[in-house]
């Protein structure tokens, strides 16, 4: 379903909303309604608020390919179209020019990154994996009680990642390779 | 969460921020919410405007204090005196809402005779093991029972070893003068506290409790959370609009990465992941107890194996309540994983589950690791380096590994170890190999977030991720294709789990307008998590087989079954996507009632956990203001606001056959359907590894003598006392005199690689601080704005002095003692940098959910710079 910015009726709504503030409505000027913004057109892609877990929606503009602005979804419950200053600068999370895009390796003992190519890196690391799997996969313990797993890999990490992900990870890592040290920001 | 798990049966928030407005007085504790959680508290604010009463009780004056009615300073750590305080005075004045308590709660539970409270072991409860340090015996702190195992009660709640006067025996000396004196509140602040969470309880007027990881991370974290929880059900808060406990969660996603999860005792749906405890000692938590699905026996855990899939269901099961159902859920999460190639005859392929045989918990692992033992670290989106507790231990921890992913947006501390940091590094010494991959952003890809009401949330997707930049679902699906290929041919039989995993997420079609030919398909994942049918009669009787990606979905998680016939990867998510074409976690239309078409909050959708506990026994609402669920005599069945959390057609009169089972065992009356008693546990006769009930200990590093027993500290908290990096200050310590705790700010987000790469959230929040009062400021001649030096036996940091009132010197035994406020949230990598705040911090773990000790501890400061 896609759906787009700034129809008329939905920008009086959505300054209504966003100058909300406990829930007292601010006064704002005929100037202001009548303004157009420069998210007019775009394409509005829904999307959630990656920081905390009050799960704000967040409405991503996208034009030509690019996303110009991300803003609060003003039909959302949960945040009616505010969002603190983390939501807030999530399109600088996400355009930002410190970003990486490419893989870095280091090698043992080495004092430098170097560049490789994504197929390279997965590879070498299914290599790693198979390679500590096997050195350290226990089946049973010296009582005979079956454990089959490996304390030799671990895995930490999932608070911030998609329910989804953090399904795969826990399948394949638990229930398909027997490690058993996944763990994620929950405990900490 | 096992505070609330134990205590009310699932172990997420039982309402939502949204709720709070319906408040009539809310209390935040271990929480600044307004700053951690800004937008959810605007709901805070309405309800204040509306004429709730504010109350915010915290060792540092933040805004949610400024917004309070009522802020309360007290002592970092002395939570259980303030509150155990408040469950004296509602017990001992009759306070507590009567009929709530009588019959939603196990307040008339008789308790076995040899049962001894910390009261008789000036402490400690009865079943320690002084050499293992830990409670090996839990079988005193059970209900008694008869002979069908049903627990005997006393519905007048006087015979001396029922719960409600156990409780008055166990929090008699938690008194107001000893809140003045430990916690350093005037007796009268705590007096107003209560009396205002009084006067808006009953069938009236709810309150709500918001908490958050000030609660958590310490060292008796849970039983915190147990004494909010006992409080809101004293009160006869839960289950109703406007009341529950609101688990305040810190990520995006932290919810759903319990749900499903990521985390070592878990499997999905909170069944535990099956065990095989190596202990010498191991803890006999289950053995004699009538709760358990198994035959009675009076069995140790460690002889009790789970080798079979029997033994786990024994194990993890229950006879009575929803956990009953644990059957069905595990051959279905078995049938998920492993497809065709499980099977009745080989259990289901649940010996190829792997088994835990310790605490493999996060900084466990990361000791672990410093001793060689680990080889291989995938680090996915989170920075132990900077973000965990003992930060420096981490990052020599992380020098010992063979190799290392680290999947991120930003190059990370931890993945920058080996070059950087606030100690000397060699990179010649050090042999760690790091592959550092481009991580997608939230809007780079599809997939959903579960947020701090359980609420499932669909993201779409924006663009493509730039450059190499992947989401870890392509990730983990990419290395699990390519680990499936490596162990094609083997025949070994530990390489069949995952020859048989099922692995088959690719798109059917190409994603239109994506350059990305095999990013994984989401929602197919969720179709698994969501479960499916693998065989199903139809209209006509016959019987049809399906594939993954034809089969019918299940409609809700009561469709599961355990004879393979069914597959699910979490069954509390069943029903997010009932049917093709109808994912519910993306539907969204707000109604301004209980919008229940804005997402999907498992279980069921239920958004106010527990309800059938807003109303009364007879199954009418306790008042017209608080009407939410309600009997309706006519239909036969529960209706009102919200889905019954309840079963829908269970009438309020309904009375067990004392030798029922499952669901039919729970009676009409009983709100609380995933405890075997169907109540809401006040005292825990099973399930927690420090004690049945709340008991004040001092933290791990306190400047004081526990003043209400002999012992000092959580008696079944993991000190990690061999370990030389691990030292503490002793009690009182005059090398270590100030209180210090930890807390985030609105403008970064934990130890910063997802903020401090960002230009606009720098220019908020420039530097790390630490706030400080004006007489200890004065004392130790450190100037507002200027450095100065924080240190513990872990480490020394520099941060600039924030010299502020917000901070308070509270007089603790007419001694003063001054606390430190530090924000967390930098490292060395990013656009603005600052030391490590983890450096400081130490690893004593909570003894159920090995949680660090982050929000209390001590700590010196003096002026000036590290050299
Ligand atoms: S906008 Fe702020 S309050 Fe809302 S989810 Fe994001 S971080 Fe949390």
């Amino acid at each position: 379903m896609q759906e787009h910015a700034n129809e008329p009726g939905r920008t009086s709504k959505m300054l209504t909303d966003v100058m909300e503030i406990g829930s007292r409505v601010q006064p704002f000027s005929r100037e202001s309604r009548d303004k157009a913004a420069r998210i007019r057109d775009a394409r509005v892609v829904h999307s959630v608020c990656p920081y905390c877990a009050v799960g704000c929606s967040l409405n991503v503009y996208v034009k030509n390919g690019q996303v110009i602005d991300i803003e609060g979804n003003p039909d959302s419950f949960i945040n009616h179209g505010t969002l603190c200053p983390k939501g807030s600068a999530t399109f600088q999370y996400t355009i930002n020019s410190s970003r990486l895009t490419k893989v870095l390796y280091r090698a043992p003992y080495s004092d430098h990154w170097e560049t490789k190519t994504l197929d390279w890196a997965m590879g070498q690391i299914a290599q790693r994996v198979k390679k500590s799997r096997d050195e350290t996969f226990v089946e049973r313990l010296e009582d005979g009680r079956e454990v089959n797993h490996t304390l030799g890999i671990a895995s930490l990490g999932g608070a911030t990642l998609d329910v989804e992900e953090n399904y795969v990870i826990k399948k394949l890592f638990n229930a398909g390779l027997g490690i058993v040290s996944i763990e994620n920001q929950a405990r900490i | 969460m096992p505070g609330l798990g134990t205590t009310v049966g699932r172990g997420g928030a039982t309402t939502s921020p949204q709720d709070l407005v319906n408040s009539d007085c809310i209390l935040i504790m271990g929480s600044n919410m307004a700053e951690a959680h800004p937008v959810g508290f605007a709901n805070v604010v309405k309800a204040k405007e509306r004429g709730a009463k504010v109350i915010h009780v915290d060792p540092h004056f933040s805004r949610t204090s400024a917004l309070a009615n009522l802020y309360v300073p007290t002592r970092a750590g002395s939570d259980i005196v303030f509150l155990g305080a408040i469950i004296r005075y509602l017990l001992e004045n009759n306070a507590y809402f009567h009929e709530y308590v009588a019959n939603y709660t196990n307040a008339p539970m008789l308790i076995r005779e040899d049962f001894q409270d910390t009261e008789d072991l000036d402490g400690l409860f009865s079943g320690y093991d002084q050499e293992s340090k830990t409670y090996t015996d839990h079988s005193s702190w059970d209900y008694q029972r008869d002979e069908n195992d049903n627990p005997l009660t006393d519905p007048t709640m006087q015979n001396p070893r029922c719960v409600l006067q156990i409780m008055r025996r166990h929090f008699a000396r938690y008194t107001p003068e000893m809140v003045e004196a430990e916690c350093g509140v005037p007796q009268e602040s705590w007096l107003q506290v209560v009396q205002t969470l009084v006067e808006n309880s009953g069938r009236e007027r709810t309150g709500a409790l918001c908490y958050a990881v000030g609660w958590t991370q310490q060292s008796k974290g849970v039983q915190i959370i147990r004494a909010g929880a006992i409080i809101q059900l004293l009160l006869g808060n839960i289950g109703r609009p406007g009341g529950g406990i609101l688990a305040l969660r810190g990520h995006a996603s932290i919810q759903g990465s319990t749900d499903v999860p990521t985390l070592y005792d878990l499997l999905a749906g909170y069944m535990p992941q099956p065990a095989e405890m190596l202990d010498a000692k191991p803890e006999a938590q289950h053995s004699p107890t009538a709760t358990t699905w198994g035959e009675r026996k009076d069995q140790h855990v460690h002889k009790r194996t789970q080798q079979t899939l029997q033994e786990y269901i024994d194990v993890a099961g229950m006879k009575l309540g929803w956990w009953s159902n644990v059957p069905s859920y595990i051959v279905s999460l078995l049938k998920a994983w492993y497809g065709d190639a499980a099977t009745a005859e080989n259990d289901w392929g649940y010996h190829w589950l792997p088994k835990i045989i310790g605490d493999h918990s996060h900084i466990n692992t990361s000791y672990d690791m410093l001793d060689g033992k680990v080889k291989g670290y995938f680090l996915l989106g989170q920075n132990p380096a900077a973000g965990s507790t003992n930060a420096r231990m981490q990052r020599k921890a992380l020098a010992q590994l063979d190799w290392m992913v680290v999947r991120d947006l930003y190059e990370v501390e931890s993945a920058t170890f080996w070059y950087k940091g606030p100690e000397e590094v060699d990179p010649r010494q050090i042999k760690t190999e790091v592959f550092l991959l481009p991580a997608a952003a939230s809007t780079e890809k599809e997939g959903s977030f579960t947020n701090t009401q359980r609420l499932i949330q669909w993201r779409d997707k924006a663009v493509d991720p730039p450059g190499d930049a992947r989401s870890d679902l392509w990730f983990i699906y990419d290395l699990g294709k390519r680990l499936k290929a490596l162990y094609a041919d083997s025949t070994e039989p530990k390489d069949q789990a995952l020859r048989a995993l099922t692995w088959d997420y690719d798109r059917a079609e190409p994603e239109p307008g994506s350059r990305l030919l095999d990013e994984p398909d989401a929602e197919l994942v969720l179709k698994e998590l969501n479960g499916f049918y693998v065989r199903k009669q139809d209209e006509e009787g016959n019987t049809n087989t399906y594939g993954f990606r034809e089969a019918p979905h299940v409609p809700a998680f009561t469709a599961l079954k355990n004879d393979g016939s069914t597959a699910c990867g979490s069954w509390i998510y069943s029903g997010v996507y009932p049917e093709p074409g109808k994912n519910r976690a993306a539907s969204r239309h707000s109604d301004g009632g209980t919008n229940l078409d804005w997402g999907f909050a498992w279980p069921a959708n239920r958004r106010i956990l527990y309800n059938r506990a807003s109303a009364d026994p007879e199954g009418k609402p306790w008042s017209e203001r608080k009407k939410y669920i309600w009997w309706d005599e006519e239909q036969k069945k529960w209706t009102g606001k919200d889905i019954p959390d309840f079963p829908v057609d269970k009438a309020p009169d309904y009375r067990p056959d004392p030798k029922a089972t499952g669901m039919d065992g729970i009676s009409g009356t009983n709100p609380f359907i995933m405890k075997p008693d169907g109540r809401g546990w006040l005292y825990a006769p099973v399930g927690l590894k420090d004690g049945p009930l709340p008991t004040h200990y001092e933290a791990a590093e306190s400047p004081v003598h526990n003043a209400l027993y002999k012992q000092q500290s959580n008696p079944a908290a993991k000190f990690h006392k061999n370990r030389k990096d691990n030292r503490l200050a002793s009690i009182g310590d005059p090398d270590y005199p100030v209180v210090i705790t930890t807390y985030r700010l609105t403008e970064h987000h934990v130890s910063g690689p997802m903020t401090r790469w960002m230009p606009w959230l720098n220019a908020l929040q420039p530097s790390l601080f630490a706030e400080i009062s004006p007489e200890l400021a004065a004392e130790r001649q450190i100037v507002h704005g200027s450095w100065m030096v924080l240190k513990t036996p872990r480490g020394e940091i520099e941060a600039r002095a924030m010299v502020t009132r917000r901070l308070q010197p509270l007089r603790i035994r007419g001694r003063v003692v001054h606390q430190i406020g530090l924000p967390f949230h930098w490292g060395f990598q990013g656009k603005s940098t600052g030391s490590i705040a983890n450096d400081l911090t130490h690893s004593v773990l909570e003894p159920n959910v090995s949680i660090e000790e982050a929000k209390a501890f001590t700590c010196n400061v003096r002026p000036g710079r590290l050299s």
